[in-house]
This record gives structure tokens, sequence and C-alpha cells, in this order.
């Protein structure tokens, strides 16, 4: 069972709790630090409640507890068949070379059990040997800090170098590929790792360009959306991961706010134009521009 | 009976994070079908459990509760809480740390006896000790053997208990990145939380979260697609407001990334098909017998695939297959559109006609999964047919009601 109290926010703060416990009397303001770092919003009441009150027979008035040992757990079957699903999937060989030793479970699943039928098909290729060597180095290189001296082909197929002190690697779902952000250039570095042709250390002495890294450029859209051929659902749905607002208009019309970056405003109209007349835009102008000018060029391909 | 903030059951918090994350423009008094006390007991759990994610606006039909996260920024999916609420007894919490620390060590093996005399030593240093007799040590030894965390060794009659090995955990990249992007991530969760705080060295773009809440329900579905058995799905139909219950064979399970759908293909012998179900309609699953068709469907599912767009297997008109074809223009320095093509027409063809001119034709079970997708072309369709005459006109109709939408229609422009 997944839904299972061993895997809780509150048996996770008592073992905390409990390692403090058996080296000293835990005193009430650090059990109530522990339980804000571990628990919820509410648990304070609780935890404490249940722990002093003795109904969780684990903690003694004077803060000290008859547990000898860090609480500690081995891993259950579940997560076991978990960890071995991770160790089928062809990703898996980014991060070493891994293999989870449980000859007594079988793998949750098996790639072959999920099929994902609308990704990209040009996503990156995790079985290239040059790949899978730079994405280790620049997780390397993330973890360790340290800046990197990488090459990509640009549009025209010339060589581009660039030096950059890698930050984090992004993943979309949907294209299937990595993207290393980092700083260091002129204007702050997105780098799809599928187009390095060279990663390597930056053998010079090198100074971060602070302030040059990619800032976000938050945008918002709002458009009004009538809930024809169950439209309401399937649009909340499609836009669920971005910061959202909806309001009800009237029974069939509702008011939608979506925020996204700049850098993925055609994305935004083009998947605004996806539901077609079920959606108007309605703000910022701009934007209701891009969505008129698609449609008159679609008129003049008409004609 | 008091509010806690923890819950026995799953299914109706699940509803309500469903109503709060996807919609979230209902009022209190929409949530009519449970009751009002019910109502605020669960949005003061979400509120304690996720925080600033839970935002309220105040509108002439009274407060709204919503839940509004950007996916690209939180970095781990935050519903996975709702999965680390589950309720237990004073009893349980007790015995489970008392019982681990007494098999604190794999080298230790001891018997339900030994173990129940030794949980009374812990107690008695409380000044009202509590009681477990040695029917309920046992029972939590063995669902604690169940999960894997304990090994029962057999010598004569008796049966002794030790701590199963522990084994080191995996890094916390290889944990931070796939408990995000493979089915039942949340299990990735619960092992982060074993690791501790750490640095979080990924994001994820277009990263759908919502199919968090159907972890338990995927995990039983791989269990039985796993063991090739058959299965008794209750699903929701929320149109209808009722629920359904169906006797099918699972074979595989669909992901949208687009949409963060998720599917359960299975074959239905009452209507001799292949179809789909989506999770979050799924309210139950019960494991039965071993499909022994289970290959011979699985092998025809396959052979569906090149004519799914999407997870649809029937055509509407109850045609075979549907055909569509469109041709798409660009200018010289748009490149970009023959690579689109390419790299999203799935089961499609594409056919590049001159340097500015490309075909996309498919044949599917059901031409109107692919709407969606064709309109995003809109700006550069120069010609377009379906096979299914009615989708073809609803297509055009669209396209004409959205130049209206905009004061487009006749020869205006901007």
């Amino acid at each position: 069972m997944i839904f299972s109290e061993l895997y809780g926010a509150y048996y996770n703060t008592v073992a905390a709790i409990l390692s403090e416990a058996i080296s000293h009397p835990v005193s009430d303001g650090e059990l109530r630090e522990i339980v804000k770092k571990y628990a919820f919003g509410e648990s304070i009441v609780s935890i404490l409640g249940a722990l002093k009150e003795e109904r969780w027979q684990l903690l003694k008035a004077d803060g000290t507890t008859p547990i000898k040992n860090p609480p500690s757990l081995p891993l259950s079957i579940l997560q076991k068949k978990w960890l071995k699903a991770v160790a089928c999937d062809p990703r898996i060989r980014l991060f070493g070379e891994i293999d989870f030793d449980f000859p007594e479970v079988e793998p949750l699943f098996l790639p072959s059990d999920v099929i994902v039928f609308d990704k990209y098909s040009d996503g990156d290729d995790y079985t290239d040997e040059t790949y899978i060597s730079n994405f280790r180095l620049i997780l390397d290189a993330i973890r360790n800090k340290y800046p990197l001296e990488i090459e990509t082909l640009n549009r025209r197929g010339n060589p581009v170098c660039q030096e950059i002190l890698p930050e984090y690697l992004e993943y979309s779902d949907k294209d299937d590929k990595f993207r290393l952000i980092g700083a260091g250039s002129r204007f702050g570095s997105t780098i799809n790792i599928g187009r390095i042709t060279s990663c390597k250390p930056c053998a010079k002495i090198y100074k971060m360009n602070q302030g040059k890294r990619n800032l976000s450029r938050p945008r918002r859209v709002i458009f009004e959306l009538k809930d024809q051929r169950n439209a309401l659902e399937r649009v909340l749905l499609h836009f669920a991961h971005f910061e959202k607002r909806a309001k009800k208009i009237d029974d069939e019309r509702y008011s939608v706010m979506v925020n996204y970056d700049k850098e993925d405003e055609t994305e935004m109209v083009i998947r605004v134009l996806s539901f077609g007349p079920m959606i108007k835009v309605t703000a910022p102008k701009h934007f209701v521009d891009l969505m008129k000018r698609r449609l008159i060029d679609q008129k003049s391909c008409e004609q | 009976m008091a509010y806690s903030e923890l819950v026995k059951n799953f299914n109706r918090i699940r509803e309500y994070m469903r109503e709060f994350y996807v919609y979230g423009f209902k009022s209190r008094d929409e949530y009519t079908r449970k009751s009002a006390r019910s109502y605020d007991d669960e949005r003061r759990r979400l509120e304690s459990w996720l925080g600033d994610y839970m935002q309220f606006r105040q509108t002439p039909e009274g407060k709204n509760v919503f839940i509004s996260i950007d996916s690209r920024v939180s970095g781990h999916n935050p519903l996975y809480k709702a999965w680390k609420t589950k309720s237990f007894t004073d009893g349980d919490i007790t015995l489970h740390f008392i019982l681990f620390d007494i098999l604190s060590d794999s080298d230790i093996c001891m018997t339900t006896g030994q173990i129940t005399e030794q949980i009374d030593t812990y107690l008695s240093q409380f000044s009202k000790p509590k009681m477990f007799d040695e029917s309920t040590v046992r029972k939590k030894l063995k669902e604690y053997v169940a999960e894997g965390l304990l090994k029962a060794e057999k010598k004569g009659k008796t049966v002794y208990y030790r701590r199963a090995k522990v084994t080191p955990l995996p890094d916390t990249d290889v944990l931070d990145y796939f408990s995000e992007v493979l089915p039942c991530g949340v299990i990735g969760s619960f092992l982060l939380d074993k690791a501790g705080q750490h640095e979080k060295h990924f994001a994820f773009k277009h990263h759908y979260i919502t199919g968090a809440m159907d972890s338990e329900i995927l995990y039983s579905l791989f269990a039985a697609l796993r063991e090739k058995r058959s299965i008794t799905l209750q699903t929701v139909n929320r149109c209808k407001d009722r629920m359904v219950e169906n006797h099918v064979v699972p074979l595989k399970i669909m992901l949208s990334v687009q949409s963060g759908r998720q599917y359960l293909m299975a074959y239905m012998p009452r209507f001799k098909r292949i179809t789909s179900f989506r999770t979050d309609n799924i309210v139950s699953v019960k494991s039965e017998e071993i499909c022994e068709r289970f290959d011979e469907l699985e092998n025809k599912l396959e052979g569906m695939l090149p004519h799914m767009w999407g997870v649809s297997t029937q055509s509407r008109l109850g045609d075979r297959l549907e055909h569509v074809e469109f041709k798409v223009r660009y200018a010289d320095n748009e490149c970009h559109i023959r690579k689109r093509l390419e790299r999203e027409k799935r089961c499609g063809t594409v056919e590049h006609l001159d340097d500015n001119t490309s075909r996309f034709s498919a044949d599917v079970f059901d031409a109107s999964e692919m709407i969606p997708w064709i309109r995003t072309f809109i700006c550069r369709i120069t010609d377009i047919h379906f096979s299914n005459v009615q989708l073809e006109e609803q297509f055009k109709n669209d396209i004409k009601e959205m130049y209206a939408l905009y004061g487009l229609e006749g020869d205006k422009e901007i």
C-alpha cells in the first residue's frame, strides 16, 4: 500500500525527534522546530499533545526516550519494486552504472508497460555514450560548482564555444530533452545537452559573470472559455502545470488567467489555438493581436 | 469525531484535491455532494498540508479555494504530501518505534514472546504503561513481514523475526529526477524523506503533477499487469454521477505529457474490445484470476498502435479507419515547421512537396483526437480533408467561429 503511515510525515517527524532524544533531553523549543521542519502546518498541536500526554509512549516527561538507537527502517517491498523499475529505465545510465540488488522482488513495471503517446520524437538519445559522458560531467560540475567550457553547433552548423557555471538541469517531459541552465555568458545560458559537441572543465581561472543568468520574464494571458465539448476540463487540465486562476462568469463561460514565461510565448499561442473557438483571448492586447495575426494568415491560405 | 490533520481514506481527499487544483472556481456552497462540515475539514487539511500553494479569492458567491502551483518552479511535486497523511492509532506508532528499536540490527532474531517482554520493559518507564498482548504484537510483526521490513524464519514450530537487511539508498539526484518523471513517483518521494535535506539539481518544464493523485490506482494496475491478471475496475462517470463496475484485462498504461492524463488500456470481454479508462476516473482496482489470453490481447493492442493518435480505438461513426490529410505552407525562414511536423507526426506520414509545402496524412481509428493538434498549424493550413465528413465540417466551422470571435469575419482585418 502506498497510503500507509509507514511513509507518513508524522512517523518521519517522530523518528527525527527520537534521534535527538537519544543523545539529550529534547526541549519544547526543539520539538517545535522538528515538527515544523518535518510535518504540516497544524501538526504541532497533535504531535506535541500525543507525546506529552504519553498517548504515544516514546518520549518521557523529561525529554528523554527509552529508544536506544536512531530510528531507521530497511527498504520496503514497495520501495524496492519502484527502484527496480527505475533501474530498467534507459535514463538511469546518465547517473552512473547503477543496479539495485534486490533479487527477491520484481520491478513494479517495465518500460514496455508504459506508452507515452504524445512526446516529441526528436528527444535526447540516452544511449549515446558521448551524451552520457557529457551529462555525467555536467551533473558533477553542478554538484561541485565548477565551470565548464562547452561547445555546441549553432543553427548554421558552426561551432560556438561558451564558458558556463552550471546551476541545474531542466527536463521537459514533452520534448524529452534535458537543458543545462547556468550563469556566465553575456545573456545567461541555456544549453540543450543533446546539442553539445564537446564539454570539459574550464581550464583557465574563471570569473563568474555575476547577474548574467536566465532571469524569468513573467507574462500573463487571460482568456474566456466556453464550456462546450468538455472544454472546461480539457483546458484546465491542459494548463494545470502553470500558475493559474479560473473564475466562473455564468453557467457556460469562465475566465481563466494563466501565467507563463516570455520565452514560451509562441508555444502558448499555439496551445491556445489548439482549443479552437472554445477559447477567446481577452487580454493583453499584444496576445490578442498574436491570435488575430495567425487567423488572418489562415484566411489568406484559404483564398 | 474531532478534527484530525490525518485521514484514513485517500479517495475523498483525492476528489477535493482534484477540484481545488484543476478547477478552483467553486464556492463552498457548490460542494453540495458532501456536507458543509466535510468540506470545511478537507479544506483545512489541504491548507495545513500544502501551505502557501492553497489560495483564496472572495467572490459575490462566497470564498473560492484553489491550489495554484507552477510546477517549473516548485522542484518537487507538492501533491505528494497528501500521501504522507495516513492516520494511525496511538498503539501503532508506539509499537512501531519500539519494535524496530528492539530489532535494531538484522543479526538480532527473536520470537513474538521475547519481543513482547522487551516491549514491556520499554513501556515500564512511563507513568501509565500501555499493555500490548502477544497477539497484537504478532499481528504487527506479520504486517511488517508483508511490507518486507522484517523477515520471519521458522525453526521447528517457533517463528523468529529479524529486521530485513539494510541497503544503501541511491543517490539523491537519481531520486529527485525519477520521483518526478516515473509513474508512482511518490515512492521516490518516500525514499527522499529517508535521505534528508539536500541540494536539488533538477527542474521540470511542461510538468504535470496531477497524476500523483492516482498513484495507488496505478500501483494496483501495474501489479495486475505484471502478473497478467484480470481485474474488476470500479469507475466513476462524472457526468452522470454514478459508479460503474467492469471486468477487464489490463494491457498497458498510456500517458499524455501534453495534458497530464493517464489511461489504462484494457480488454473488455463483455464487449470484446480494447478500450481506454482514465485513471482519475478509477475508484478501485480488484485483482482477479490470471488471464490466459494476456499475450494475445497485448499483441492485438500493439497491432492497433499504428492507427491510434491518442487512446481512442474506435471511430465515432463506426468506420474501421478514418483518413486525414492536410497541407501546410511555410516561408523560407520557417524551416522549423518541417521539423515540427516530423517530430510531432506520431503515427502519421509527412511528405515535403517542395521547399515551402508539406503534406501530413494519417489513417487513424478516431480522427477527432487529432483536431487540437491540427489547429496548432492555423495560419498555414492550405488544404485539409477528413474522410469523416462531419468532422471536416466541424473543423471548418470552428475556424469560421474563431474568425468571428476576433471580429475577422468577411474581409475585416486588425
